[in-house]
């Protein structure tokens, strides 16, 4: 199977890439090497057959790398953590991790096999998608037509997100220009 | 069930830096690593084999097609990870004004 290979083998780089970004010191390094990994994602997408999450994850990993880097590459006086009463958690948390992974490998027999999904709501989507919405990219279809509330979730989502992170942004600024009046 | 099997360890990787470090920018990155470990499991799940994308480009007999229903919901769980790590992050700057350090540990007066 090549395509089971190649997402084996962007999986692992993935996990390799991830870890690296957890354990460098330097922060650009570390988020740069998120963008690898974004990249990894967006690549698997496209082998997955799903070429606009693709093109979705693309934009998502560039506008993420060029945020993170706008924010914290100033933060030059960044102090990395202690490693002494660090060493404990650490060690506990992988422990947990491994035995999370042994525990759950039963859970995984019950899943369908890769590469034959379960198809029963999605089977009258691809059969009547077409002739009921008009559109020919049925993930479209989807989104706009059958799952429409979901979408205007997602935009409310996005509204409210986006006007939290203004109001949050925005309260320094009113306080700083308070605190300058009452000096 | 290997590909599977990655896909949990990726996100294992991502709950281990949300628990394990202390420094916020880690913790932000950490998340990220969540988010994409879930929409990828998501994704594979729905793969079907010797798929062709779900897009209909007027071949007579329409071609064996992916599950379109976990691509579409994973769309939308893309842009809402997009406005929750602006969010994070937008928080981050502020806790950063106000301590002027990322270490979580050294952020001791938080309840106001």
């Amino acid at each position: 199977m090549p395509i089971e290979l190649w997402l084996n083998f962007l999986f692992v780089l993935m996990i390799i890439g991830s870890i690296v970004a957890l354990e460098l010191k330097d922060v650009l390094s570390s988020i740069i090497a998120i963008g690898v990994v974004g990249l990894g994602v967006s690549i698997s997408f496209l082998l997955l057959q799903a070429p606009d999450l693709a093109i979705v994850q693309f934009l998502f990993e560039i506008f993420c790398v060029v945020i993170l880097i706008q924010a914290f590459i100033h933060k030059s006086h960044h102090q990395m953590e202690s490693s002494r009463s660090n060493r404990w958690l650490t060690a506990a948390t992988i422990l947990t991790a491994i035995l999370l992974f042994i525990g759950c490998l039963p859970l995984f027999k019950v899943l369908p096999p890769f590469g034959k999904p379960l198809m029963s709501t999605a089977q009258y989507y691809l059969d009547h998608g077409a002739e009921q919405t008009g559109a020919a990219n049925l993930v479209s279809s989807i989104v706009l037509d059958y799952r429409g509330y979901d979408t205007f979730g997602e935009v409310t989502i996005l509204f409210t997100a986006i006007l939290g992170t203004f109001t949050i942004l925005r309260k320094t600024a009113k306080a700083k220009h308070h605190g300058g009046q009452h000096e | 069930m290997t590909l599977y099997l990655l896909c949990f360890a990726l996100f294992l990787v991502g709950l281990y830096g949300v628990i394990a470090k202390r420094d916020l920018i880690k913790i932000i990155l950490s998340m990220g690593i969540l988010g994409y470990a879930v929409n990828l499991f998501l994704v594979l799940v729905g793969y079907r084999q010797g798929g062709h994308y779900p897009i209909l480009e007027g071949q007579n007999p329409v071609p064996v097609m992916v599950d379109p229903l976990p691509q579409a919901l994973v769309l939308t769980s893309i842009v809402i990870e997009l406005g929750s790590t602006a969010m994070v992050v937008a928080l981050a700057i502020r806790l950063f004004q106000k301590y002027q350090t990322f270490d979580i540990s050294k952020i001791r007066r938080l309840r106001g």
